[in-house]
């Protein structure tokens, strides 16, 4: 039971941290399509300004979860996807960095160099999330002790870069949208074109990956044993069609809400099949590590429990309140006061 | 190539550097915060300017030590992920918690403090800025709680092969853990001092916004000699409790290698690990180690000889980093008490004003030291008694942790050079409002 729990908050964390950063890596790997000169660049920056470093600690409370709640899923998949993961890292340190580093010194090398990891560490990042977690949905080489039999190049399979290539363009569509929030004007209208443009390749890389899943994994299992999981994809599929039909309207902050339930619906349609497993062996089911086989013990399981029910919901009260205090809209005329990017 | 190896040194590439930049995160985000408070109360514009200052640069510091931190974090999955099983039924628990409770908080209210000047009321955004000191403070005690539960494992027990936790509030209370907290914030506020007191010094010499500098110098001042003496009385407690928890860090950072009662502690000093002795030893004060581990002559002293040598942590750099930390400790002592007199008109003395600009590193380098104790002398343990460092290495290629271990080096180099020279550009220009101040 405790397990289960620990699976589903496990889920979330995710969940979370998808929907939050994924707007900040759609922003910053769309920043050079979207932003023009100078002002229009620190525009973009500065919209993710206030919550970038928020989103990010979703991922590591979801990997402090990890290592918490399944000690042995954190050893495994941190060293078996080691090079990945460290790619992912310096792709976040990049990306965390030139938000503070960028506008502090005017010089145009300085200044492009910066934008530079900014666009290249938010892609890298979006990417290699995508590729990770599609190769877990398909299993990965894992020996009995828990060895990848196979390299870099062994997750780059044609389902795992459909995985990236879906991820890229669920957080750079996510990124859009969060930009017509936060500007107005020209840069607005850019940030809505883009998103408009980007919404059938989405469609079509979303149905791909969907119709592969079918093929490469079995994550539909679980909905045929408990078919409430049904409202996972469905709701994926509705935050979808809603993206466009609210885009259309002009409703941009129904339109960014759509794109977040896409993007919750597909992480809980993914996490939802894997369960009970975390991580699966495609050569040796016995290697296969699950919430079960993994877990924590019940004391550990239980003093978390009562930890997260306490911090979880203040977390989520004040960074609720953050984003609807600092969600108004930024014009140039604000970056002059001195409290920008 | 050897992983263990690899991992150890990629291991102390990244905490010694993350170690550069959170312990001014610890102080100035208090000190910065205490600033806020006076112009709150006092309505004093001299103290808002300060805020502003001083809080620039603690956002340059505080970038990097974000972004370095994450890679602590991977690392004992990525490179001791026997370790982590091994563990992570204590210890992966007390990371989780930093992470919700303080980390969300800290970076949070960071961004409110910084984007929410004339944005939200002036009572909530100084209550801001002291939730990033609380987030950041309450931060530093999870993870010393989890390191602390390394150098002293308590409230577990071995079931199925791993350590499982039987005692949660045995394993964040245990007296190592309060002195290992105490004295890690106790040496960042000594740097975040320090800082404070070397940059006005700077300005002041040069005659610079001469109010505002010696308003930022007296408060830095008396806040750093406090913690100074403070450090010094309260680092005794810690090297006591070594006698009963490590024996044999306590007996490497004395370099003695005879088990015996009257133990005598030696000023001058040098160890010669080879042949188990000690080349030099002379002023020695007889039994005064023994006295100080346990406030008895006749107290018996483990000597290193008493366990293989297999068991026993390098000698050198444990000593040597201790004597270090502890001879600077009174460097301090002896500076700030300086400027503390000279506070109400320190212009007056430049030979003090120019040992303070060349101070600023001091701090940095003797809190690299005290890690150097406590790590290098835990040693051949990663978990004390329990587990070793060499059967807690990730079963992974030396290969991939050789490239990484370069691309941490050119990577954190080249960051670090950026971060310097964005401190020391906005350091020097001073407290300038324009807009053309680089914002
Ligand atoms: C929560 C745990 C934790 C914390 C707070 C620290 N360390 Fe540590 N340290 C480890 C957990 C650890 C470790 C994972 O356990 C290592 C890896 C190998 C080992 O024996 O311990 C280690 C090794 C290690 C080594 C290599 C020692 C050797 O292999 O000879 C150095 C030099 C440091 N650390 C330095 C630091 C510094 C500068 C820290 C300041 C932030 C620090 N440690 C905090
Ligand atoms: C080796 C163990 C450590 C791990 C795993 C670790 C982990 C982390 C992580 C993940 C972050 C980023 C948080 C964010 O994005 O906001 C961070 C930052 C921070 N860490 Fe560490 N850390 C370690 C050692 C320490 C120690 C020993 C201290 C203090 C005594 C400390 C204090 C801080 C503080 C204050 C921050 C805030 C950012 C800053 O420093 O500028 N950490 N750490
Ligand atoms: C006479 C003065 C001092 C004494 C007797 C002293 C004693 C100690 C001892 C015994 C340790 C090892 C603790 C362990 O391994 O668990 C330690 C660690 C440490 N010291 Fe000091 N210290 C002194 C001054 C300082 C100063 C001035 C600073 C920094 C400005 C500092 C920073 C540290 C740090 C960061 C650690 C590692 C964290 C820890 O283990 O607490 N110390 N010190």
């Amino acid at each position: 039971m405790l397990e289960t729990i620990w699976f589903v908050l496990w889920g979330v964390l995710w969940t979370g941290y998808f929907v939050l950063d994924g707007f900040d890596l759609g922003l910053g790997l769309l920043m050079p399509f979207l932003a023009k000169n100078d002002t229009e660049r620190r525009l973009v920056f500065n919209a993710q300004g206030p919550f970038w470093d928020g989103n990010e600690v979703w991922l590591i409370a979801a990997g402090g979860v990890t290592f918490a709640a399944f000690p042995k899923t954190y050893a495994v998949m941190f060293s078996s996807l080691y090079t990945p993961l460290l790619l992912l890292l310096f792709a976040l340190i990049f990306r965390g960095i030139s938000l503070e580093m960028r506008s502090k010194d005017p010089a145009t090398w300085w200044r492009n160099t910066w934008d530079a990891c900014m666009t290249g560490g938010s892609f890298a990042a979006a990417l290699l999330l995508g590729v990770a977690f599609a190769n877990i949905f398909k299993g990965l080489p894992l020996d009995k002790d828990g060895i990848l039999q196979g390299n870099l190049l062994t997750l780059l399979n044609p389902y795992g870069l459909l995985g990236g290539a879906l991820f890229v363009l669920l957080f750079s569509v996510h990124g859009s949208l969060w930009l017509t929030i936060k500007v107005g004007g020209e840069l607005r209208e850019r940030g809505a074109a883009m998103a408009a443009r980007l919404w059938p390749v989405l469609l079509a890389v979303a149905v791909a990956f969907l119709g592969m899943t079918a093929v490469v994994t079995d994550l539909y299992a679980n909905i045929g044993r408990w078919p409430v999981l049904t409202v996972f994809p469905l709701l994926a599929v509705a935050g979808l069609a809603g993206t466009r039909f609210f885009l259309a309207r002009r409703a941009w902050w129904k339109a960014w809400g759509s794109s977040a339930a896409t993007i919750a619906g597909a992480a809980a349609f993914g996490i939802s099949g894997l369960y009970p497993r975390l991580l699966p062996s495609s050569i040796d089911p016995s290697a296969t590590l699950t919430a079960f086989n993994s877990a924590s013990s019940a004391l550990t399981l239980s003093i978390m429990l009562g930890v997260a029910l306490l911090i979880m919901p203040i977390v989520v009260a004040y960074q609720s309140w953050v984003y609807r205090r600092f969600s108004f809209e930024i014009s140039a005329e604000d970056l002059e006061k001195g409290n920008a990017y | 190539m050897d992983v263990l190896f690899l991992s150890r040194l990629q291991f102390a590439v990244a905490t010694y550097f993350h170690f550069l930049f959170v312990p001014l995160t610890l102080g100035l985000s208090l000190l910065v915060a205490i600033m806020q408070t006076k112009w709150y109360r006092s309505g004093d514009p001299d103290y808002l300017r300060m805020t502003k200052f001083w809080g620039k640069l603690f956002l340059i510091n505080f970038a990097i030590g974000v972004v370095t931190g994450i890679t602590l974090e991977f690392q004992f999955g990525t490179n001791w992920s026997r370790y982590s099983i091994f563990v992570g039924d204590v210890f992966g628990s007390l990371l989780a918690i930093e992470a919700t409770s303080a980390f969300f908080l800290e970076s949070t209210f960071l961004a409110v403090w910084f984007f929410g000047w004339d944005r939200i009321s002036k009572k909530l955004h100084l209550a801001s800025i002291w939730l990033v000191a609380i987030g950041s403070n309450l931060s530093a005690f999870w993870i010393l709680a989890a390191n602390a539960w390394m150098q002293s494992p308590v409230g577990y027990e071995i079931r199925n092969g791993r350590a499982e936790l039987t005692d949660f509030f045995a394993v964040i209370f245990q007296p190592f853990e309060v002195l290992e907290f105490i004295h890690t914030i106790g040496g960042a506020y000594i740097l975040a001092g320090f800082f404070v007191l070397g940059i006005s010094a700077w300005h002041l010499l040069r005659r610079n916004e001469q109010t505002f500098f010696r308003k930022s110098f007296s408060l830095a001042a008396v806040w750093t000699l406090v913690f100074a003496l403070f450090e010094v009385l309260q680092g005794h407690m810690n090297a006591e409790i070594l006698h009963h928890k490590q024996p044999m860090k306590l007996a490497a950072m004395e370099a003695h290698w005879e088990t015996k009662a009257g133990a005598p502690m030696h000023l001058i000093l040098w160890p010669d690990a080879e042949n188990e002795r000690n080349s030099v030893e002379a002023l020695t004060v007889p039994s005064l180690l023994s006295i100080l581990a346990n406030y008895d002559p006749d107290t018996e002293v483990k000597g290193l000889k008493s366990v293989p040598p297999a068991d026993r942590p390098p000698v050198l750099p444990t000593f040597l980093a201790f004597r270090a930390m502890v001879g600077l400790a009174f460097v301090f002592i002896a500076l700030s008490a300086w400027a503390v007199l000279k506070r109400g008109d320190p212009e007056g003395s430049p030979l003090l004003l120019k040992l303070l600009v060349f101070a600023i590193p001091l701090p940095y380098i003797a809190n690299e030291l005290g890690w150097t104790v406590a790590e290098i002398g835990r040693q051949p343990w990663i978990v004390y008694g329990v587990m070793r460092t060499s059967d807690a290495v990730s079963p992974i290629a030396g290969s991939q942790v050789a490239v990484s271990v370069v691309a941490f080096i050119v990577v954190y180099t080249l960051l670090g050079a950026a971060d310097f020279y964005l401190l020391a550009k906005y350091a020097r220009r001073g407290p300038v409002e324009s807009r053309d101040a680089g914002y």
